[in-house]
Order: C-alpha cells, then sequence, then structure tokens
C-alpha cells in the first residue's frame, strides 16, 4: 500500500484545498458515457483495483486529516448536524465497529484496534488518539459512539431504521452535504428524504431501491456514485449554511471556471448492519477541481458533453443553472470532438 | 440478489432438548461466524441421497457468540428436511448455512413488546429476550406448547426472565388468553407471533380486531414448501425443461439443474424469488405469503420457494 502523505490545506476561509496528481487520477469520476440519466446504478461494493477509492471498504485518503478538521469546525458551530434517536443505540456501536474494524485491517500504519473481550483499545495515529473503551457502553467514550467514530472518518454517515416495509432516516452525522439536511431529514422515511428529486419519482426508480434495499444483506455492501457542482472546495454546502456559499454561484466568469468550479462526486455506501438490523448509508465526497480534471483530457472532453445534454430538471435541481452555461464554454476548449474511450478511468 | 455467500459449519453438539426437538451447535469450519441481529434465519443445506434439501432455521444464543444454534423438530409429514437433521445429522457433520437475514427484526420504537410462541416457533424469541433484557425494554413471552414434554427451553426461560415469561400446555387445558391480553396493552407496544399457521392467523385477527395497528402486528411464518403432484417447469431464458417431484419445490427443481434464480427466506415471505410466469395449462397453487391477492388470482407471477402447479406444464422467465 502507498503511503498517505496527509495535506493540511483548507475547504474554507483561503480555499487551499488541491489534489496531488496520484489524488486526482484515483478520482471517482462518474460518468461511464458523454451523456447522464438517473438509474437504480447500484453495485455490489467489491474490492476494486489497487489504489483506487473502491479499493477497500472505507477509503481513507490524502484529506483525512484537513476533512476532520473541518468537521470538527462545522460542530462546533452547529451541534445538531450530529443526531440519533434513542432506538438507534445499537446500530451505532454497530457503526463503531465497522469502522475500527475496517480501518484497522485495511490502514494499520494509521490505525490499530486491539480487543480484549468487549474492552477495546483504538489508536489513530494521524490524529493522536489513543482510547480504551468498553465496546457497548457509552460512558466509557468521551461521545456518542456514532459521533466518536464519525469524528475520525471521512463522508457523511447515516443509520437508516427498517420498520414497516420501509427506512427511516433516524441518526447521522451529516457535515459534508449537498444541500440537504439532517436536521430536517431525520425521522422521516425513504420515500419522504427523496421528495425533492425530481423524475426520478415518475419512472420508479425509488419503488425499486428501496425494494431492493429492504432485502441488503450482512457482509455484502452495495455502492453508488453520484454527483453535482460546486462552487469553491467547499466541504459543507448545507442549506443551514446557504447564506455563506449560496453567493459564490454568482462569482463565476470566463476567467475563473478552471479555479473556481468543481466536480462534486459522492461515493455512496450501503451496509445492513449485523448487531441492530439497520442500514448505514455512507456518503463520501470527493472534490476536484476543473483546472485538475483538465489534465485528464478523456473527463474533459466527457464532462463537457455531459453538460451540455443535461435534462433541464437536473439542471435546476443541482443548482448549476447559474453557471452552467460559462462552464460549458470554458469546456469547449479540452472538447475536440475525439470519441472518448468505454469507462471510468482515465485514457 | 441470490441467497448470499455461503458458510462451511461442522456440528458440534447435538442435544435432545424436548419430545422431536434437537439443538444442533454450529461451529465454523473456517473464520468466525458474522454477528446477527435477533429474528434471523439461516438457511441450511443437507446433501440427502438422491438431492440438496434447503431449509431455513432461526438461530438463538447470542450474536457475536463462537457458533450458531439452532433448534429443529421433527415432523413427519415434512418433505424430509427435518427428519435428515434427525437421522443423518450428528456430530461432525459438515453443513453448508446461508449468511444470516432477519425477516423478524424487532421494532427498536416499540415502548414494550408481546413475543407469542407456540411450540418450535419459540425459537426466534430465545434471541429476541435476551437482546430486549439487555436494551431494558419491556417485554412478555406468551409460549404455548402441546404439553410439558414438548416445551423447549420453558424452564430455561423461565430462569432467565422469571414473571416476564408465560407458559401454557394443551393437554392441562391451558390456552393464551389472546383476547384479554391484547385488550389491555399500552400504546407503542409491539406484537411478535410466531408458530403454526393457524395460530399466526388467530392471533393477528385478533390484534386487528382489538385496534391494533397492522404495524404494529409482526409475524414469522415460515411455510415448509407443501408437497404435491408432479408437473413439468420450463425455463424461457435457459432453454431447459425439468421435472419438479412431489416433495420438490421449483425453487430446488431449478437448482438441481444448475440454473441460478434469486431467493432469501425458501419460505414464501421475503419475494425474492418472485418470478413471472409465461405460460401455464393449470392451475398455479399460491403457498406465499407475498404476492397481492390480485396478482395471485392473474397468474402473472409465483414464488417458486413454496408454490406450485396443479396441471402438466408451467413456463417460467428463468
Amino acid at each position: 500500500m502507498k503511503a498517505i502523505a496527509f495535506r493540511t490545506d483548507k475547504f474554507r476561509d483561503d480555499f487551499s484545498f488541491a489534489n496531488s496528481e496520484y489524488g486526482i487520477r484515483r478520482f471517482p469520476f462518474p460518468f461511464h458515457e458523454d451523456k447522464y440519466m438517473y438509474t437504480v446504478n447500484i453495485e455490489p461494493h467489491t474490492a476494486g483495483p489497487v489504489g483506487s477509492v473502491f479499493e477497500f471498504e472505507i477509503d481513507v485518503d490524502e484529506h483525512y486529516v484537513a476533512e476532520m478538521r473541518d468537521r470538527a469546525l462545522v460542530l462546533n458551530e452547529d451541534p445538531l448536524r450530529c443526531q440519533a434517536l434513542p432506538h438507534m443505540m445499537m446500530a451505532q456501536w454497530d457503526l463503531v465497529e465497522l469502522l475500527m474494524t475496517n480501518m484497522a485491517k485495511d490502514y494499520p500504519d494509521q490505525f490499530s484496534l486491539t480487543k480484549n473481550g468487549a474492552q477495546w483499545r483504538w489508536i489513530n495515529r494521524p490524529l493522536e488518539i489513543d482510547q480504551t473503551f468498553i465496546f457497548g457502553d457509552p460512558a466509557t467514550l468521551p461521545y456518542p459512539p456514532m459521533e466518536y467514530i464519525t469524528r475520525q472518518s471521512q463522508g457523511d454517515f447515516c443509520l437508516i431504521d427498517q420498520r414497516d416495509g420501509n427506512l427511516w432516516m433516524d441518526a447521522g452525522m451529516v457535515t459534508t452535504q449537498a444541500d440537504w439536511s439532517l436536521d430536517f431529514d431525520i425521522g422521516m422515511n425513504f420515500m419522504e428524504w427523496h421528495g425533492p428529486v425530481p423524475i426520478a419519482h415518475e419512472s420508479g426508480v425509488f419503488d425499486r431501491a428501496l425494494k431492493f434495499l429492504l432485502n441488503l444483506q450482512v457482509g455484502r455492501p452495495v455502492r453508488r456514485l453520484n454527483w453535482t457542482m460546486t462552487i469553491n472546495p467547499r466541504l459543507d454546502t448545507s442549506p443551514e449554511n446557504y447564506h455563506k456559499w449560496g453567493i459564490d454561484r454568482s462569482t463565476v466568469n470566463p476567467g475563473n471556471v478552471g479555479e473556481k468550479v468543481h466536480l462534486r462526486v459522492e461515493l455512496q455506501g450501503l451496509w445492513r448492519l449485523p448487531r441492530s438490523n439497520a442500514i448505514l448509508f455512507t456518503i463520501r465526497c470527493y472534490l476536484l477541481r476543473l483546472d485538475e480534471m483538465i489534465t485528464v483530457p478523456k473527463w474533459a472532453r466527457r464532462l463537457h458533453r455531459v453538460l451540455k445534454t443535461l435534462p433541464p430538471e437536473l439542471v435546476d435541481y443541482k443548482g448549476l443553472s447559474r453557471y452552467r452555461d460559462t462552464t460549458i464554454e470554458w469546456l469547449s476548449k479540452f472538447d475536440d470532438g475525439a470519441p472518448t474511450s468505454a469507462g471510468i478511468g482515465p485514457d | 440478489m441470490t441467497g448470499g455467500s455461503e458458510l462451511a459449519v461442522r456440528v458440534s453438539d447435538v442435544t435432545s432438548v424436548a419430545q422431536d426437538i434437537k439443538r444442533f451447535r454450529l461451529e465454523p469450519v473456517a473464520g468466525p461466524l458474522p454477528t446477527f441481529s435477533a429474528g434471523s434465519h439461516i438457511v441450511v443445506s443437507m446433501f440427502a441421497s438422491d438431492r440438496r434439501i434447503r431449509n431455513p432455521y432461526s438461530l438463538m444464543g447470542v450474536g457475536g457468540a463462537s457458533a450458531y444454534e439452532i433448534s429443529v423438530l421433527r415432523t413427519a409429514n415434512s418433505r424430509g428436511g427435518s427428519i435428515f437433521m434427525h437421522e443423518h445429522v450428528t456430530k461432525g457433520t459438515e453443513l453448508i448455512i446461508s449468511q444470516p437475514v432477519n425477516l423478524f427484526p424487532i421494532n427498536h420504537t416499540g415502548r414494550k413488546h408481546i413475543l407469542i410462541a407456540g411450540g418450535i416457533g419459540i425459537t426466534p424469541f430465545i434471541t429476541m429476550a435476551h437482546q430486549l433484557k439487555a436494551l431494558d425494554q419491556p417485554f412478555q413471552l406468551h409460549y404455548a406448547a402441546r404439553s410439558q414434554e414438548r416445551s423447549a427451553y420453558a424452564q430455561q426461560l423461565k430462569d432467565l426472565y422469571g414473571d416476564r415469561v408465560f407458559l401454557y400446555r394443551d393437554n392441562e387445558g391451558h390456552s393464551i388468553p389472546l383476547e384479554a391480553l391484547l385488550k389491555n396493552q399500552p400504546l407503542g407496544t409491539h406484537l411478535y407471533v410466531c408458530g403454526p399457521e393457524g395460530m399466526i392467523n388467530g392471533v393477528l385477527k385478533t390484534g386487528l380486531a382489538a385496534g391494533w395497528p397492522k404495524e404494529s402486528l409482526h409475524a414469522e411464518r415460515f411455510l415448509a414448501p407443501p408437497s404435491g403432484k408432479p408437473f413439468t417447469v420450463r425455463l424461457v431464458r435457459s432453454g431447459l425443461t425439468v421435472r419438479v417431484d412431489e416433495h420438490q419445490s421449483i425453487l430446488e427443481a431449478v437448482e438441481a439443474v444448475g440454473v441460478n434464480a434469486p431467493y432469501l427466506c425458501r419460505g414464501g415471505a421475503c419475494g425474492q424469488c418472485e418470478t413471472a410466469v409465461v405460460a401455464c395449462d393449470g392451475q398455479i397453487v399460491h403457498n406465499d405469503n407475498y404476492l397481492d391477492p390480485d396478482v395471485q388470482k392473474s397468474g402473472a407471477a409465483i414464488m417458486i420457494c413454496v408454490s406450485r402447479l396443479n396441471g402438466s406444464e408451467l413456463a417460467l422467465n428463468l
């Protein structure tokens, strides 16, 4: 495994966030063809190529330390980004077990987990944490179990209860979201929290996805990619902070597209949790500046074509209306009309 | 999604726990067994001389333990699975099991939980009672069996949970006072029933009549695939034709010729094996609890784990 050089740049203030060359090459580019439409694009979350974001069940990358700092800042200002209904305590422990076990197994240089019966010792070297606790006893951790481990894990985490033939958003840690709010959605069912999504309801996508997820099995996680675009490399584009980031969308001009506009990809994972029978839904955000993207000619060509043909409802829902045309114009310089190869990887 | 990756286990102990009921302890052949939640079952594969039999059994014991435990009632008129377990599975036998699946979970928003067991239907409640006690949730267990000799685990449950356990024996004239029990429960109570089909239907009917919301009534009903007359199934996509014997399910017959059909519960409950009917020259006997009555009536789909044909040939989209 490649050693990770953790970056310390920021997702706010000076927007110093950047990807290394290695980080660019492993970016999960979401478009497998030159156009985009909703599908139930769920596939088994099995091990992908070495070095890719799919190599391990839980991906830890060069932004780990910076993202955990950003999460702490968000929580300091708004503790309601992390909430759990009382019946979700067992699912919280499931989450602790899943994250600690996978991170220690796949990144032994960074993390270690030692179990002595119910007494567990967790060492997180990048964040300089050494914690001994009793698995199942919340009083032995400095935060409730979900908050404790998700302050040390990249991406957003939702714990979803299953009952009455539906799924319920009953706990979560959500600080890196694309304009949705846990505080608003908590306690809603699958159909309710997907209410705002256009087109997909009519085509029955959510009925099929729900039926599939109700039968999700332990040990067989699944994943899908979702995407949007973000102006400036902000992780926190929440409704709660819309007054801070909404205005960014009017700052794009032909001279700054490459620097301002980012493709934002969510690697979404779903696991059946063994102790609680709840489902874990993870939403891991990857950002790629368009200046970085054009170093991969295939991706620049393809994004240009996807944006040009995107249905108007999706342009509006994803919040691209203000800067889509400017971005297409800028990207056209990098699209010579050559055919693109199949698949999502660089040529 | 099919039945999931399979696990190899070795029987490390067989104990007679009541009349016609044996408990089997299953230890992993390699690596630890997955943790499971209360209400989960596994599907056990048995390799009889002429066929592979797959039966679902509830997991007992506690998730995270080093072995799984199941209990099997010997039923004379079954398709052979329980008799195979009783007569051919001994200490040292290796079996193939599925990953745990939970189709009978505790509703964790419940304020109180009423567990109702009939006979061998006690098995999922052994883990549920343990979990509810660990979560400090109020519960009652009402357990009816034909006689004391057939009341597996009754004394053990009484010792563990004391006055939360109520025992009833048919041969002593006891029966669960269902109406009184269901009329007098606080809002937010959830009820779980597992046992013979007639008992489940009676409990659910009484609950609905007493004004319970159907979302608060939960039943685990694994149906053994019933037997019937043999018939032929034509698999349109695979281009194969298979014969389904008297004591075989369509799913088993299809698997025997190497066609990988999706399944989870093998008991007509989960919906995974729903299959479109292309043509049919007789009457489909729908034995499942999954399809809407309208769909059953239309004959457009069949749950191949439990349902059959009363006729000569059925063509399926498989």
